[in-house]
C-alpha cells in the first residue's frame, strides 16, 4: 500500500465542526444499574425466612475480605446461611442474569433483529433439551461439567439450526425468526417430553422443576463451573462487539468496512451458546431476560454494542437478583420457580414489542 | 493515470445464466468512470466483482496485481469504498454513529487521529451535518442515501464504488454528488458509478462504459459513447443526443407527439 499518502482535497469552507456526544446518560446508567446491583445483592442475601439486617451483611462481607466488620450476630446460624445458602445462590442469579442478557444482546445483533432472544429463538430448549438427557439417564462421564456441556452441545446445535433455517439474504424476517423458534421449542419440548416419561421418579421430578427455571439449592461448586463460562463469555463479547455496529448496516456494507462477516457470525454464535449453557445448565429456563434487558438499554443510552454489551450483562444480572428476591419473598415458605416470573413480566414485554415493530414497520419487517 | 483495478476476461455465471461476459476494464486513478446500460444490463454485478464482493467465474479482477477478493477484509476497505443502492440498518443508530462506522478500517492506525475531522468534513460534503442527532429509520429515503454517502467519504478510500447513488436525491444533490465525485477524482481518487440518467454520467464522467446484455458494448469518453443510433438500439427506445452550445451532452427519450388511445 505505496499509495496511502494523499493530498487533502481543497475546500474553501472552514473545516465544520463535529457535534459533541455527551456520554452523561451513559455514565449515569452505569452507575445506576452498578448501585441497583449492589443494592439487590446485600437485600436478597439478607432478606429471607432468615432476616439478616443489611449491615450485618455488609459487615459479613468485609469481615471476610479482612477489611474490619464482624461476623453476623443477630443470630446463632446467621453467618453459615449468608455464606453457605444466599451468598451462592445471590451469585448464581448474578451470573445466570448476566449471561442471558448477554445472550440476547448478542443474538439481537447477529441476526440483525431486535426479537432474537435465546428462549424465543429454541437456543435455551435445545440446551434444556441436552441437559434433561443427562438427568433422565444419569450420565456423569464428564464429571460435573457433564450437564454443562451437554447444554453447550444442545445450545449450539439449536442455535445453528434457527441460523441456518430463519436467515436470507443476510437478513432474518422477524416472522421466520419466530416460527424457526416455534419449531425448534416444539422439537425439544417433545424431546424432554420423552425424556420425563422414560426417567424413573426422580428423574422426572428433577425436569419438571429444572424447567421451570429456579436457583434453588445452588451451591459454590456450581458457581464455580459456571462462573468461568459467563466470565469468558463476556469478556469474548466485549472483543466484538464494535463489530457487531458494523453488522447493522448489512453484511455487504460491513464486510465493505472489513469485517470478517462469516467468522464474527461464528463466533457470536458460539458464545451465545456458551452463555446460554451456562444459564441454562444450572438454573433451567428462564425466559425473556434476554429480550427485556437489551430493549431496555436501547432505549436509554441507543444501540451501539460497546454500551450495550457490558450494560445488558449489569442489567441482566440486576433483573435476575430481583426476580429472584421476589421468587423467594413473595409467598412465605415457599420458593417460587424464577423461570415463571420472568415469562410472567417477559411475556407481556414481548407482546408489546411485537405491537410496536407492527405498528412502525408496517408489517414483519 | 494509472489503473488501480484491472478487469480482464471477466465473466460471472450463476445457474445457467450468464451475468456477464468478456469485460475488460480498467478503473484508473483520477478518473470518474460511468457504468450505464438498460436494467439487466449487468452494471451493478459488474461493480460488485470490481469491489471484490463477487469472484468472477470466468477472468481476473486485480488489485496490485491479486486477485481483488484475495486481499484481507480490512486491507482492501482501506483501498476501496461500496455505496450500494439500497441502505437499510437492523437498529436505530444515530446518523453521526452511522458515518462514524465508516471509520471502522482505520482503527488502531494513525490515521485514527483525523477520524473525527473526516468525519465532519463527511458529513458536511453529504449536507447531512443537521442531520447528526436523527436516528436513521426516521430520515427519508433521500436523507438515508446521502448518510451512507457520507459513511463511505468518511471511510476515505482511494477508490470509490457508488451504484446508483443518485436515485433518491433531488436535482441539487444529485449534482452535489456527483461535483464531489469529480472533486475525490481530482485528488487522484478513483470514482466507479452506476448511472441511469445519461445527460448526467455526460456531464461528469471521464469515461463511460456501456453496457448491454452483460457485454460491453462500447467504452470511451461521454462523446464517444453517447451515439444516438446505438443508444436507441441498447435501450430499445429512439433516443435522441443534443449537444449543447457549451459542449455538454443531452441524452433525451424520443416521445411521439400522438399519445396512443
Amino acid at each position: 500500500m505505496a499509495d496511502m499518502t494523499r493530498t487533502e482535497p481543497t475546500r474553501t469552507s472552514q473545516t465544520p465542526v463535529l457535534p459533541t456526544r455527551s456520554r452523561t446518560r451513559v455514565t449515569v446508567l452505569f452507575v445506576v444499574l452498578a448501585v441497583a446491583l449492589v443494592g439487590c445483592a446485600v437485600l436478597s442475601a439478607g432478606l429471607g425466612q432468615l432476616h439478616i439486617p443489611a449491615g450485618e451483611v455488609v459487615s459479613s462481607v468485609l469481615h471476610r475480605l479482612g477489611l474490619g466488620g464482624a461476623e453476623v450476630a443477630s443470630h446463632p446460624n446467621g453467618e453459615a446461611a449468608l455464606w453457605s445458602i444466599r451468598f451462592p445462590r445471590v451469585t448464581m442469579a448474578l451470573l445466570v442474569g448476566a449471561a442471558l442478557a448477554t445472550g440476547g444482546a448478542l443474538m439481537q445483533g447477529v441476526f440483525g433483529n431486535p426479537l432474537a432472544e435465546p428462549g424465543i429463538a429454541g437456543v435455551s430448549s435445545g440446551a434444556a433439551l441436552a441437559a434433561c438427557a443427562v438427568i433422565a439417564f444419569g450420565w456423569s462421564f464428564l464429571g460435573p461439567w457433564t450437564t454443562a456441556a451437554f447444554a453447550f452441545a444442545g445450545g449450539l446445535g439449536a442455535t445453528l439450526v434457527v441460523y441456518l433455517l430463519s436467515r436470507s439474504g443476510g437478513r432474518t424476517e422477524v416472522v421466520t425468526l419466530i416460527l424457526t423458534g416455534v419449531a425448534v421449542n416444539a422439537i425439544a419440548g417433545a424431546g424432554i417430553a420423552f425424556l420425563t416419561f422414560v426417567g424413573d421418579t426422580q428423574a422426572r421430578e428433577q425436569i419438571v422443576f429444572w424447567q421451570l427455571g429456579s436457583l434453588n439449592g445452588t451451591r459454590w461448586p456450581y458457581v464455580a463451573l459456571v462462573a468461568p463460562l459467563v466470565v469468558v463469555g463476556i469478556a469474548l463479547a466485549t472483543t466484538f462487539a464494535r463489530r457487531l455496529d458494523l453488522l447493522a448496516l448489512g453484511e455487504r456494507p460491513a464486510r465493505h468496512l472489513g469485517v470478517d462477516v462469516e467468522r464474527l457470525r461464528i463466533t457470536t454464535i458460539v458464545v451465545v451458546a456458551l452463555l446460554t449453557a451456562a444459564a441454562v445448565s444450572f438454573s433451567g429456563i428462564i425466559a425473556f431476560v434476554g429480550l427485556v434487558v437489551p430493549h431496555v438499554i436501547r432505549m436509554a443510552v441507543g444501540p451501539g454494542h460497546r454500551v450495550l454489551v457490558p450494560a445488558s450483562a449489569l442489567g441482566g444480572a440486576v433483573l435476575l437478583l430481583a426476580a429472584d428476591l421476589v421468587a423467594r419473598n413473595a409467598v412465605a415458605y415457599a420458593d417460587l420457580p424464577i423461570g415463571m416470573l420472568t415469562a410472567l413480566v417477559g411475556g407481556p414485554f414481548f407482546l408489546y414489542l411485537i405491537r410496536r415493530t407492527r405498528r412502525s414497520s408496517g408489517g414483519w419487517a | 493515470m494509472t489503473a488501480m483495478i484491472t478487469a480482464r476476461g471477466v465473466g460471472l455465471q450463476i445457474g445457467e445464466a450468464h451475468i456477464l461476459r468478456d469485460v475488460d476494464l480498467d478503473v484508473r486513478g483520477g478518473e470518474v468512470l460511468a457504468l450505464v446500460g438498460p436494467n439487466g444490463a449487468g452494471k451493478t454485478s459488474l461493480l460488485s466483482l470490481l469491489a471484490g464482493d463477487l469472484e468472477p467465474t470466468a477472468g481476473q479482477v486485480l488489485l496490485d496485481d491479486r486477485p481483488v477478493t484475495a486481499h484481507r477484509p480490512t486491507e482492501l476497505a482501506r483501498r476501496r469504498g461500496v455505496l450500494l443502492q439500497e441502505n437499510r440498518l437492523s437498529f436505530p443508530f444515530e446518523v453521526l454513529d452511522v458515518v462514524q462506522m465508516g471509520r471502522a478500517p482505520w482503527r488502531g492506525l494513525p490515521e485514527e487521529d483525523d477520524d473525527d475531522a473526516v468525519v465532519a468534513r463527511a458529513m458536511a460534503a453529504a449536507d447531512v451535518g443537521h442531520l447528526a442527532r436523527r436516528t436513521f429509520p426516521t430520515l427519508s429515503g433521500g436523507e438515508k442515501s446521502r448518510v451512507s454517502l457520507a459513511r463511505v467519504l468518511a471511510q476515505d478510500p482511494r477508490i470509490v464504488f457508488l451504484d446508483e447513488p443518485t436515485a433518491a436525491l433531488d436535482i441539487r444533490h444529485q449534482e452535489r454528488t456527483l461535483a464531489l465525485a469529480r472533486e475525490r477524482a481530482a485528488t487522484g481518487d478513483a470514482v466507479v458509478v452506476v448511472l441511469h440518467d445519461l445527460s448526467l454520467a455526460a456531464a461528469y464522467a471521464d469515461r463511460m462504459v456501456l453496457l448491454a446484455g452483460g457485454r460491453v458494448v462500447a467504452a470511451g469518453t461521454p462523446a464517444e459513447v453517447l451515439d444516438a443510433e446505438r443508444l436507441s438500439t441498447v435501450y430499445e427506445h429512439p433516443v435522441e443526443v443534443l449537444a449543447r452550445p457549451d459542449g455538454s451532452l443531452l441524452v433525451l427519450p424520443v416521445r411521439s407527439v400522438e399519445v396512443p388511445v
